[in-house]
């Protein structure tokens, strides 16, 4: 170790490094403050800008800091006559073509550019002939360009391939003319792309949707965390007058390093969606009225009591914070309603019981970079949750084996080993083959239970060397992604999970959809536990089970029914025949004003405190941050009250921490301390799951679909991605054998049911299947998200 | 992943061309098959006269790189051209050496004579005139010009006129 450490000298400090470090890092970490460009903590050298140029003894020349390695006793200095004057020329060749029109620059203020000029700027311009403009370019609706202000520091190009894997801008042209682009008329797709707003060290690249909206220093700025998706991405909320106007990442190098995804990013300007609601309201016959919070509680106290606690039951949003799921369930329960539940997509709760007490990631986020072999199974990683994707793409940028047992082919940022795509019982199959040869290769017979399945299972050089990966990759590890969760035999996919895992020494992982949808395990958000794991006198009905017409009751916490859960065409026949329906929402959807009696406004993550627990177990709270609109109040108090007017004990929690503490103590009073992911079977034998006629419907909820805020994100909406997401898509064989072309609008008819939006062909698509968006308007009428399916031209 | 999947944007090359490319694949190490990209963008020039949006996408499609990088490539080198231009291309060198020796003059000339500026073909699409062309390294012979593939050095007017009349 010792002899790689070197001692250098920097302005007569003296300081040991790494040999071969680049000197900026030594100086950064130093606090030695070198200005720079181009040079970025998360992104190769480019060496381009020379902004960081320094003295370097013996070197003829001064010398760029971002490039120039250290060595045993080099003496530098950063502030010389000659270090500045390098420095000086370098800012002044910088700002000959950037217009010096700061006031109506959206960056001014926050522009490294202009704080740098501060420092080594002249005050006067010594250029007076023109300067060059180059064009704008439309890169798409989260991204504004203002291409004049580029200074070639090519950190965008860079984050593009090396960190989103997706090269999109270049900088085409040369000399005077080289420019920064995408050359042709195209958008930027990557998930996250809105990074490059904060890499843009000048104006060139801002955030479309809030640009000219504020003044950077008029903001305040709150430490949040996004409830998007299970990583729970640490981020800064930034407010002007209580309303939030943009976000940006907040740093925490083991969660989401220095990035965000654009959903987590732009969430925000669905908070003002036009149907935002801000007083509570009843029905009155069909007439809609606001009222005063008094009203609308004693309501919903008495809705719920005036119907049997057994014929009632309640949908939980997966987004929502611990406190809230832990306060629902709390009172709810209190009510003898035992019916209630987080997972809304699910639709095969057959081993709910062997499901462990934390259904998380297995590991920290950041052991997913040092995994040699992954499996994916249901799992389109890099848009459920981008920055674990971001993780496994550097793993395999490393040489890891990642591969994917999947509905349907998806496109990786980065080289992916095998891959099978699968209706429902031939992704059962393949993960079987998996198990099989795994069990082959360690020399080991099926365990009680399996035999049928292994028996029927596919047998091909794919799963063989699937199994062998992951027998040999260190770290390996199969993860049970959104797909799985909602997948029709997600029992057969955990089971044969987590036999791989047991016969190859992998590691099983899930990660569920939600902010908070491993969270709400431990907050007892699940019909048949309570919270931390305990044990139920009796447990609840699964919603497949309660939602069904005989419903009495009703109460939706941040849930959309139309759009949020499994089979929405019951779910909504359910809530519509019901007596009382209830809902704490920040919106008043069209379905929700349909099916309830009342509605009362709650806080979005943004306005409320609460805590979310991300899928690798970490508890992150955060306090409010912007005004709730009008009569808008936190969920958590609105279920406190609740509690409190029903009579209940226990509901006199003054903050949401005292909450959220009185959840810890019950996990440590369970005698609850770490978690595991192994799975036990049971013995229970497992059928083969019956072949299918017909077309199958498959699909999933897209990257902008998967909550009520981000389904409101106009910005968002605007995306290609989510353009992609509002296609039926059907492999191109199998469309010509229907007589179908791309582009066709075509009327889909599931039980009784129909839909229509238009064909995508599409190879990604294994035939027989149909691929149906999920959570999006255009199929919010239809049942299952699997099942037979016929398809019509219209 | 979206569109028809069975077509390829490489389709667009004829075995002509691919074979071309191959060779100049065959050259570099299996996992550099980007350094062929000089050569498959002069074959795939030298085929169509240009180079399209589509010719470069194809090309990107042909090698495997993101399709960005090959108009990086194609924009950077003065000897790509992204327009249509004239079936022959006049470049009159007129950095210091050939200005010095009145490059000046004959670009002039030219101008005059094909009734077109710099950076322009002649409606009758014969000749184009390429922008602004650097030292061609045949200082010795200047003021000098290339057309097409040929330099032609010690120019006056008169010569200049001789040798545009001699092409087709
Ligand atoms: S757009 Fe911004 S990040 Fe990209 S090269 Fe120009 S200055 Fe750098
Ligand atoms: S930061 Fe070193 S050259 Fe740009
Ligand atoms: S200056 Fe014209 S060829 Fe060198």
């Amino acid at each position: 170790m010792s002899e790689d450490l070197v001692n250098i000298e920097v302005d007569g400090i003296p300081l040991k490094a790494k040999k071969g470090t680049m000197l900026i890092r030594v100086t950064d970490e130093a606090g030695i403050r070198i200005p720079r460009f181009c040079y970025h903590d998360k992104l190769s050298v480019a060496a381009n800008c020379r902004m960081c140029l320094v003295e370097v003894e013996k070197a003829p020349k001064p010398m760029p800091a971002c490039a120039t390695p250290v060595a045993e006793g080099m003496r530098v200095w950063t502030r010389s006559p000659k270090a500045l004057a390098a420095q000086k020329a370098t800012m002044e060749f910088l700002l000959i073509n950037h217009p010096l029109d700061c006031p109506v620059c959206d960056q001014g203020g926050e522009c490294e550019l202009q704080d740098v000029s501060m420092g080594y700027g002249e005050g006067i311009s010594r250029y007076s002939e023109a300067k060059r403009a180059v064009k704008d370019k439309d890169i798409g609706p989260l991204i504004a360009t203002e291409m004049t202000r580029c200074i070639h520091c090519t950190r965008c190009v860079r984050f593009g391939e090396e960190i989103a894997g997706l090269r999109e801008l270049g900088a085409t042209g040369r000399g005077e003319f080289m420019e920064i682009g995408t050359f042709v008329e195209k958008s930027v797709t990557s998930e996250l792309s809105g990074n490059v707003i904060d890499l843009c060290p000048v104006g060139a690249l801002t955030a479309k949707p809030s640009r000219f909206t504020y003044r950077a220093w008029e903001l305040v700025q709150h430490a949040s965390v996004a409830p998007h998706d299970g990583v729970g991405s640490n981020i800064h909320l930034h407010t002007y007058n209580g309303r939030v106007m943009r976000v940006v990442p907040r740093h925490n190098e083991a969660v989401n390093e220095t990035w965000i995804s654009d959903r987590d990013r732009f969430s925000y300007t669905g908070l003002g969606a036009a149907d935002r609601l801000t007083a509570p309201m009843i029905r009155e016959g069909d007439q809609w009225v606001t009222t005063d919070w008094e009203t609308a509680l004693t309501r919903v106290v008495e809705g719920l009591r005036g119907q049997p606690a057994e014929a009632c039951g309640a949908l939980l949003s997966p987004q929502a914070s611990v406190e809230e799921l832990y306060l629902a369930q709390q009172w709810l329960r209190g009510l003898g309603v035992r019916n209630l539940d987080h997972r809304l997509r699910q639709s095969d709760f057959s081993d709910q019981d062997r499901a462990p007490l934390f259904p998380y990631l297995g590991d920290a986020l950041e052991a997913l970079e040092q995994t040699r072999a992954c499996l994916l199974v249901g799992s389109e990683i890099r848009k459920d949750q981008p920055l674990a994707g971001h993780r496994l793409r550097k793993a395999a940028l490393g040489g890891a084996r990642v591969m994917a047992i999947n509905p349907r082919q998806v496109p990786f940022n980065f080289p992916v080993a095998e891959t099978v795509s699968a209706d429902p019982r031939g992704m059962v199959l393949a993960l079987a083959g998996v198990a099989r040869a795994a069990l082959e290769r360690a020399g080991r017979t099926a365990p009680e239970g399996f035999k049928a399945l292994l028996q029927a299972a596919r047998t091909d050089e794919t799963v063989r060397a699937m199994a062998q990966a992951l027998a040999e990759g260190e770290g390996a590890r199969v993860l049970l992604g959104v797909q799985a969760h909602a997948h029709p035999h997600f029992a057969l996919l955990r089971a044969l999970a987590g036999l791989v895992c047991e016969t190859t020494g992998a590691t099983l992982g899930y990660l569920p959809d939600g902010g908070n949808g491993a969270g709400a395990w431990l907050a007892g958000a699940v019909a048949h536990r309570g919270p931390a794991g305990e044990s139920l006198d009796a447990a609840g009905q699964t919603p497949d089970q309660w939602l069904q017409p005989g419903l009495k009751g009703c109460l939706l916490l941040n849930v959309e029914p139309d759009m949020d859960c499994e089979d929405p065409a019951r779910v909504m026949k359910a809530l519509g025949s019901a007596a009382f329906v209830a809902a704490l929402t920040p919106f008043a959807g069209e379905a929700l004003k349909r099916v309830a009696h009342v509605l009362l406004p709650v806080a979005t993550f943004a306005e409320t405190s609460g805590t979310y627990v991300n899928v690798e177990g970490r508890w992150q709270s955060v306090a409010g941050a912007a005004q709730p609109p009008g009569e808008t109040r936190p969920a958590w108090k609105v279920l406190r009250v609740l509690g409190n007017m029903s009579g209940l004990e226990g509901f006199e929690y003054l903050s949401s921490e005292e909450v959220r503490d009185a959840l810890k103590d019950r996990l440590r009073a369970a005698g609850v301390e770490g978690f595991d992911t192994v799975y036990r079977h049971d013995g229970a034998s497992l059928a083969v799951p019956e072949a299918s006629r017909g077309l199958q419907r498959i699909g999933a909820v897209g990257p902008y679909g998967v909550d009520s805020l981000v389904r409101r994100a106009a910005p968002l909406q605007a995306t290609q991605d989510a353009g992609a997401h509002a296609l039926a898509r059907i492999h191109p064989r199998q469309a010509r054998s229907l007589g179908l072309e791309e582009g066709d609008q075509v009327e889909v008819r599931q039980e009784g049911l129909s839909a229509r939006l238009p064909l995508a062909l599409d190879e990604a698509i294994p035939e027989g299947c149909l691929w149906l968006p999920v959570g999006v308007a255009a199929t919010r009428h239809l049942g299952r998200s699997h099942g037979a399916v016929e398809l019509n031209k219209v | 992943m979206a569109g028809n999947p069975t077509q390829r944007k490489s389709d667009v090359l004829n075995a002509h061309v691919r074979a071309e490319i191959d060779d100049w694949l065959s050259r570099y190490p299996q996992d550099q098959r980007q350094s062929a990209v000089l050569g498959a963008l002069r074959a795939v020039q030298h085929e169509h006269g240009h180079l399209t949006t589509e010719l470069m996408d194809a090309v990107a499609d042909y090698i495997g790189m993101p399709e960005i990088a090959v108009y990086e490539v194609a924009s950077f080198y003065s000897m790509f051209e992204l327009e249509p231009v004239g079936r022959h291309t006049i470049s009159v060198c007129t950095n210091v050496s050939c200005m010095l020796r009145g490059a000046d003059q004959i670009l002039a000339h030219l101008e005059q004579r094909l009734g077109i500026r710099l950076g322009e073909t002649t409606p009758d699409g014969r000749f184009f005139l390429k922008r602004e062309e650097e030292c061609l390294a045949a200082c010795c012979g200047a003021p000098m010009m290339q057309v097409d593939h040929v330099y032609y050095e010690h120019l006056t007017p008169e010569k200049v006129d001789e040798i545009l009349d001699s092409l087709e």
